[in-house]
């Protein structure tokens, strides 16, 4: 930058400030959105990773009385076939989340380089891509993946996912596509260009840190939809019946009449776990859409106190 | 009219897409009608009758792919689909044909409300920045918009038809109703499309909201909004004929766009209702292994979508001029 400092810690210092991951993390803690999110993704990673510390039970134990209500000993009671809600809903965390985060970043993976691609190549190539991201915009994605699941059967996870990708990366991919066009006659990138950088080089050094808030954005909205779409699949009972995770949960508390037979938190508490997973994204999201856009920003009155 | 084209052939290429998807799924994947029946019977069933069944529920055994094609596109068009194992022997037209008015009344018009409802909340909040409607709303709506539509769903039932009584649990209509022109039979459809409806609008309003909210800020600081204001327009007259026209343009596009994820949610909304539309049916066929009605309902599923984004595409073009001059 402006010559050697005089203090050695600075340079280090100086590099971490300016990174892409730094940019990121002070933004999300002084967003007030993106904090609350953040919170809320933490406690779902912790219990995914540690459902056991939470839930005495297994969640597979099915020996208790069956349909009781909540008590000291079934925090959230039990099903009609005896097995503990509270442990059922902390060990299907882990099932729901990882299936956010592998079809999130796979999707976005996707999106990434559909879109860049489409915006770097340009011509026939970019008319071609744009015309395959907005024909997979518009198919209205979850039907299709009922179609596809109702032939697969009771879709595996890897299943589950592989179709959660193709049928959610589109929406990230054109808004990633405008953002790497805007960029493309940028003064940095002509330099580049200049001078001969390799194109593959100038995406990944030059591009990409540029776009790192809109590529979290779409990793963001492509783990909601996954979260929604998997749930649903497996509330429908379009999944796997015997896994542990919300949508299932939901499948067999539907299957049971859990509302009417009067164990209402059955059904509702991996709803509500499954608003909040979609909330912290989805807050997550938003915030980092006032991040990138400035004029979004919340505003405070001023009414001359 | 070079937009108008575009549009136009962008309408005809992804209902292309959605019928060859339609057309290779059921070969690339294992299974068909007929396997599934013979499972049903536990293997009883003789080489001859299994070739019959196969034929009467239209799956193609042995066939050039190319005249397979052009067969199915040509039955697709001409209304041959097929018969409907699951309302057997119903066809397949005559079930969708019956769900589909329940479906259009629901979503279409909670579509509509909702997209209503979204622009001018987004428009008002953005106009009175920071203002009570502007904090109070939009962060409750981001949450809103994040939640499975079915979750809404369960706690409408929930509270309004299980803990109050004020509204039935699900169906279209009372089971004892004549289903007739008559208003009794109107109000009872109404009585019960009340709770699915307004689990569409919790969920889908928001996506509006912030979407306009967002687009009305930045038009909102564009210099000929200032200079309207500087000429002293009234401020309603600033907030729609200005600001409000500029910013929905892009929402337009958007509206067409997200129509497929409302779609997908009333999906999810009509099974939890178990309301007779064709999402329901959709899903009913899923269950049974009815392959027919299923790709029917999937091909008119994408077919209500892709007509109402090209009817947005051309109203986009009555609103934007700028759209009309490139032609």
């Amino acid at each position: 930058m402006t010559g050697p400092t005089t203090r050695g810690e600075a340079p280090v210092a100086d590099r971490l400030r300016s990174g892409a991951f730094y940019n990121v993390t002070r933004a999300v803690l002084s967003n007030r959105k993106a904090t609350v999110g953040l919170g809320l993704l933490l406690v779902f990673v912790v219990l995914s990773l540690f459902p056991g510390l939470v839930a005495r039970d297994s969640p597979t134990a099915d020996t208790f009385t069956p349909s009781l209500g909540p008590s000291l000993s079934h925090l959230l009671g039990t099903t009609s076939y005896g097995q503990d809600v509270f442990a059922q809903l902390v060990y299907g965390t882990r099932e729901s989340l990882v299936i956010a985060i592998v079809a999130g970043l796979l999707a976005t993976a996707l999106a990434v380089f559909m879109g860049v691609t489409s915006a770097f190549v340009g011509g026939t190539v970019d008319h071609a891509l744009s015309m395959v991201i907005d024909t997979f915009l518009v198919l209205p994605a979850f039907p299709l993946i009922i179609v596809i699941a109702a032939y697969t059967k009771h879709a595996s996870n890897g299943v589950l996912i592989a179709v959660l990708v193709v049928t959610g990366w589109s929406y990230g991919a054109r808004t990633l596509r405008a953002q790497a066009l805007s960029l493309r006659n940028r003064d940095f990138i002509i330099a580049a260009r200049v001078r001969r950088e390799r194109t593959w080089r100038l995406i990944t050094f030059e591009v990409l840190p540029n776009m790192t808030s809109l590529i979290l954005a779409s990793f963001l909205g492509a783990a909601l939809f996954s979260v929604l779409a998997a749930a649903g699949l497996q509330f429908i009972g379009l999944g796997n019946p015997d896994a542990q995770s919300w949508g299932t949960m939901l499948y067999w508390a539907q299957n049971s009449e859990a509302l009417q037979a009067g164990m209402p938190l059955w059904a509702i508490m991996p709803g509500l776990c499954l608003a909040l997973l979609g909330a912290s994204f989805a807050l997550l999201n938003y915030a980092f859409d006032e991040i990138g856009n400035p004029a979004l920003r919340p505003v405070r009155m001023r009414r001359g106190r | 009219m070079k937009y108008f084209r575009q549009r136009l052939g962008f309408f005809v290429m992804t209902l292309w897409a959605c019928i060859t998807i339609n057309f290779v799924l059921p070969r690339v994947m294992p299974g068909n009608a007929a396997i599934d029946m013979m499972a049903r019977f536990k293997g009883e069933i003789s080489p001859a009758t299994y070739h019959a069944m196969a034929l009467a529920l239209g799956v193609q055994t042995r066939q050039n792919l190319v005249s397979a094609y052009v067969h199915y596109v040509a039955d697709l068009f001409t209304g041959h689909l097929g018969v409907s194992a699951t309302f057997f022997p119903r066809s397949v037209v005559s079930v969708v044909g019956a769900s589909l008015p329940w479906t259009l009344g629901l979503v279409g018009i909670t579509t509509v409300l909702a997209y209503v409802l979204g622009t001018l909340i987004g428009i008002l909040g953005a106009w009175r920045r920071g203002g009570k409607l502007d904090s109070l709303l939009p962060p409750i709506f981001i949450i809103t918009s994040a939640f499975p539509y079915f979750f809404t769903a369960l706690l409408a039932i929930l509270l309004f038809a299980i803990k109050l009584h004020w509204l039935p649990t699900g169906f279209g209509y009372s089971p004892e109703a004549k289903i007739a022109m008559t208003w009794s039979f109107a109000g009872d459809v109404l009585y019960h499309a009340f709770l699915p409806a307004l689990t569409i609008l919790i969920t889908a309003t928001g996506g509006w909201i912030l979407t306009m909210r967002n687009n009305m800020i930045t038009t909102l600081a564009d210099d000929y909004v200032t200079m309207a204001r500087a000429k002293g327009l009234s401020p309603r007259r600033i907030m729609f004929d200005y600001a409000g026209r500029n910013a929905i343009l892009p929402n337009l596009t958007g509206f067409a766009m997200s129509l497929g994820f409302v779609v997908s949610g009333a999906v999810l909304v009509e099974y939890v209702f178990s309301y007779p539309g064709i999402g329901y049916t959709l899903l009913l066929a899923v269950q049974n292994g009815d392959y027919n009605l299923m790709q029917a309902l999937f091909f008119l599923i994408t077919l209500c979508v892709l007509v109402a984004v090209l009817v947005m595409d051309l109203v986009t073009v009555l609103v934007d001029p700028r759209t009309r001059e490139q032609g």
